[in-house]
């Protein structure tokens, strides 16, 4: 995931993720388990991976990680959009790609590198972006 | 009247909500009203919340109904226009569109300032037919007795009133 306090560490960076696996002094002040970030993605992409998935999971997920200090992993929205299309729901599906954009607030690398990394599945599955379809501008 | 016309609106986003309406394949875009049944679930535009628990349109027309059935079939064979509309099906605005700022504190701000002048006159009126002359007390001749006896007593010699009156000199320290 791109967090976004390492964001504001590294700015200047197109790339976040390679500055996530500098090493970290580790501290103990704390017994309590932290979940790293791929396991956080991990879990996240089995989730949207259950191939029982129905309509009401699969909004209920989206709705809370989008609810996150976060801008979800390009592989766990790949795991989101073939959800949607095992449900049928195109329209969910060009609704996620505008709540990440939304999620990336002023940082605008963000969304073309996700979209870089969403071309393949979103010409395979058939999903317009929101500038394809033109609701990116009012 | 701006305020009538906001009035309205408000009563109608309050009271009503758009649910459906079957007037074709852009429906989301009528402003049709119908009375809200508050026992299912409502549809709402929410940034927080991108995918909403019902869809915007929920009675379905028969080329809506087509077009759910090849919203079935592959994604590629979707044209844009059919993409669009189907997307409308599901949320009526867009992000674009929610974040998009309003006029309405203009009427908010309207209202305080017509309030606020109301208030105005309200107390030009009352100054005008409630409250009388300013009592006697405060004419010159009154404040100088006063204000002599209170020096003969003495009021509060140490650190008050007579503290700063010289006896001696009789005129102010």
């Amino acid at each position: 995931m791109i967090s976004a306090a390492v964001l504001r560490g590294f700015l200047g960076l197109s790339r976040t993720r390679a500055a996530q696996t500098a090493p970290l002094a580790v501290r103990c002040y704390s017994h309590a388990k932290v979940e790293t970030d791929e396991e956080f993605d991990s879990r996240w992409v089995t989730y949207f991976s259950k191939p029982d998935l129905d309509a009401w999971e699969l909004r209920k997920g989206m709705n809370t990680l989008i609810g996150y200090d976060l801008v979800p992993e390009p592989k766990i929205l790949d795991s989101a959009l073939r959800a949607c299309r095992r449900l049928n729901d195109l329209a969910s599906a060009i609704r996620i790609l505008e709540a990440v954009k939304d999620k990336s607030g002023p940082h605008k690398e963000i969304y073309p590198y996700v979209i870089q990394e969403l071309k393949p599945t979103l010409q395979e599955l058939g999903i317009s972006t929101p500038e394809e379809l033109g609701i990116d501008k009012i | 009247m701006l305020s009538s016309r906001a009035l309205v609106r408000g009563l109608q986003s309050g009271f009503w909500r758009r649910l459906s309406t079957s007037s074709g394949i852009w429906a989301a875009h009528t402003h049709d009203v119908d009375v809200t049944d508050c026992s299912v679930p409502q549809y709402n535009n929410r940034l927080d919340t991108p995918l909403p628990d019902v869809p915007f349109v929920r009675n379905l027309s028969a080329e809506q109904k087509k077009l759910k059935e090849k919203e079935k079939g592959p994604w590629t064979q979707l044209s844009k226009e059919e993409k669009l509309a189907i997307y409308r099906l599901t949320h009526e605005l867009s992000f674009p569109e929610m974040r998009k700022g309003s006029k309405e504190w203009m009427t908010v701000l309207a209202g305080v300032f017509f309030f606020l002048g109301f208030t105005g006159l309200l107390v030009w009126w009352q100054r005008v037919f409630v409250y009388g002359d300013v009592p006697h007390t405060l004419s010159q001749e009154w404040i100088e007795k006063q204000t002599q006896r209170m020096l003969d007593m003495k009021v509060n010699p140490i650190t008050g009133f007579a503290h700063k009156w010289d006896y001696e000199k009789k005129q102010w320290k």
